[in-house]
């Protein structure tokens, strides 16, 4: 559980909080409605797509419990959620004080038929927020024993990594970026044994049918559902230090296990986080600025959108010299998907 | 509903086991913390999940006070040995013999020591990464550690400068001199180490299960009797730590529920026995496990000032 303050000033820390979080509850005052933190916090919640939400309107004691005040919150949520996109969107009355709606069902909501708080966050369904569609492992170490005193393992090679998307079976075909060289899972080695299948967020160790050379940065993919690649990028990004950004300066850019040199070419908008209005062509970006900028690296990158995963759609920035880590990062959607030069070439 | 869950202590595993393969691939000269408590016990089972069928590619370090349990000692010195690891130990005693280290007049807690002897040791073999067993819901300058914690050249920790952590994207990049402290099991509870090693039935020592033995009371704790002083040639290494006339004894039947050494570990009165006699406890307990920390208790800011200066 991460407790993010809604100033302005903490935009960074609810960003932070909002990159590992499930599910977000934005707390509201009964008597005070939305005001500009509840659209913040929304807005970020949104940004990083935190798959659900909860919207929890408190000291309903405060307002006498009033179904219309209720309502007249919620509907003013309803103004702008929709533009948001969030999936699954929650609104309990409460009041933390006494303990209503919190984990029992309070007396004084007749009118309120849906969880409690802590009934929801027990029984949400989060598990299918992994993406389990295209198959990523972006690989983290090379697995080769040292002089072995079990023959068996002699010429033990294995990749080990956490599954960053969707389902690797034994015996499935895998390509190798960059490259594009295409093999065979031949096991799928863990401590506690060889395991049949394997899925996000696992970490897990592959062995291939084909001696390839993959060391660390390089992703093993299945063969549907395919990444994008290049050296051009556009992405969101938050700006997390005091020095400001501004385009021309290079960076060192980690995305999964990767980290490479990337310039900021162009920073196209800035984002007002209250009204979720793009401004457009700003001249930097400050500390706690979220905004859309376009940067090209040394390498190319493999990756998805961001919306589509958020492990391998996400990068930080990291400043040359301090090596402070100053910005994080979420991609657009590739333009177009991997492309191997020698996609067709199977050893 | 899809059979592709993991539940919280798998979620936590990969979590920790990701953690520990980034300090493998970043790093030039790690070093894995272990002291045979089940902190760091949690994290050589995890070392195992993360490398095998390789060696774990990193030593094992431990800083000793002298005022070990002798259990603790024999258990760490197994585990090392059956894992294949390279177990460095550097003691407090070498550190006030060669004046690295100086004691605080009056003190009799080596606790702070450690802090010289700790930073003596990575400079020695020029680790740039030192992997601890530290969680987040220990202590409250805990609760505010990173991942992937940052130290200067000199040791020091900046609670109020940290690098963000952004998904699992984590920033290990120094420049000389610097290094890094890293703690896979930031997220873990007291109850998920128990639940953890229960899963992995993994060897604990014995001083975790209930036994009888003889303490005494000092400043609101029962602290365990040392072991008879029988080698008149040299100093006794556990004066200072031994009762006064003026201090209660009696013999209990006890365990501990963290360790430090002897004179930091308060010894709390238990009949558990088994994991789940442990695990029902830790479910009933109402004072975290450091609360039977003597080192932690010297002031408010304890733990986060011992940080500041280099601390594990």
């Amino acid at each position: 559980m991460a407790d993010t303050p809604g100033h302005i000033q903490y935009t960074r820390n609810m960003v932070t909080g909002a990159s590992t979080a499930n599910l977000s509850i934005i707390l509201v005052d009964a008597r005070a409605g939305v005001i500009e933190q509840s659209r913040r916090h929304t807005a970020i919640a949104s940004l990083l797509r935190i798959p659900h939400l909860v919207i929890a309107i408190n000291k309903m004691d405060l307002v006498g419990w009033s179904e219309a005040r209720f309502n007249e919150i919620r509907a003013e949520f309803e103004q702008f959620l929709p533009r948001l996109g969030i999936r699954d969107v929650k609104f309990i009355p409460l009041s933390a004080l006494n303990g209503d709606n919190v984990v029992e069902p309070s007396r004084h909501t007749p009118w309120y038929s849906g969880p409690t708080l802590l009934s929801h966050l027990e029984t949400v369904h989060i598990a299918s927020d992994w993406n389990l569609r295209g198959f990523r492992l972006p690989v983290q170490w090379v697995n080769r024993p040292n002089n072995p005193t079990d023959p068996r393992l002699h010429d033990f090679r294995g990749f080990s990594g956490q599954i960053a998307g969707g389902i690797v079976r034994t015996g499935q075909k895998v390509m190798i970026l960059p490259g594009g060289l295409t093999t065979t899972v031949k096991e799928i080695h863990t401590y506690d044994g060889p395991a049949p299948e394997a899925f996000c967020p696992q970490s897990i160790t592959l062995v291939l049918e084909h001696d390839i050379d993959v060391s660390r940065g390089h992703m093993v993919i299945g063969l549907e559902d395919l990444p994008g690649a290049g050296v051009d990028l556009h992405a969101q990004v938050c700006w997390m230090h005091s020095r400001v950004l501004q385009p021309g300066k290079k960076f060192w850019l980690k995305h999964t296990t990767h980290t490479v040199q990337a310039v900021v070419t162009e920073i196209t908008h800035r984002i007002n986080i209250g009204t979720l209005e793009q401004e457009a062509a700003p001249a930097g970006l400050a500390l706690n600025d979220i905004g859309e900028i376009r940067l090209r690296t040394a390498r190319p990158l493999v990756f998805d959108g961001y919306a589509a995963n958020r492990l391998t759609g996400s990068f930080i920035l990291i400043e040359q010299g301090t090596h402070a880590t100053v910005a994080a990062g979420m991609l657009h959607p590739p333009r177009e998907v991997v492309r191997p030069d020698d996609a067709d070439f199977v050893i | 509903m899809s059979n592709y869950h993991l539940d919280h202590l798998q979620y936590l595993e990969t979590e920790a086991i990701h953690i520990m393969r980034e300090v493998a691939g970043e790093f030039e000269r790690p070093v894995l913390l272990f002291s045979g408590g089940k902190d760091s016990i949690c994290l050589l089972r995890l070392a195992e999940k993360a490398f095998r069928p390789s060696d774990i590619p990193m030593p094992f370090l431990n800083v000793e006070t002298g005022h070990e349990f002798p259990e603790l000692i024999e258990f760490r010195d197994r585990r090392a040995k059956q894992l294949g690891a390279k177990l460095i130990v550097r003691t407090v005693d070498q550190a006030l013999a060669n004046g690295s280290a100086t004691q605080a007049p009056g003190e009799v807690s080596r606790n702070k020591l450690q802090i010289p002897v700790l930073l003596g040791a990575i400079e020695e073999f020029r680790f740039d990464c030192a992997i601890g067993g530290a969680r987040r819901d220990e202590e409250k300058a805990r609760a505010k550690e990173r991942f992937f914690s940052f130290r200067d050249s000199f040791g020091q920790w900046d609670p109020k400068n940290q690098r963000p952590e952004i998904w699992n994207l984590y920033n290990g990049r120094l420049n000389a001199g610097e290094n890094m402290r890293v703690f896979p099991l930031s997220n873990w509870t007291e109850m998920d180490v128990w639940e953890y090693i229960k899963r992995e039935q993994l060897e604990v020592p014995s001083i975790y299960f209930s036994h009888t033995r003889e303490c005494f009371r000092r400043g609101g704790q029962w602290l365990p009797v040392p072991p008879p002083h029988t080698d008149d040639t040299k100093p006794d290494p556990y004066a200072g730590a031994r009762p006064k006339p003026t201090e209660p004894r009696k013999t209990m039947v006890c365990r501990v529920r963290t360790i430090a050494d002897m004179i930091s570990t308060g010894m709390v009165e238990s009949p558990a026995s088994s994991f789940d006699d442990i695990i029902a406890e830790v479910a009933a307990a109402r004072v975290t496990e450091r609360g039977s920390r003597a080192d932690d208790k010297a002031s408010e800011a304890a733990m986060e000032d011992r940080k500041k200066a280099g601390y594990f």
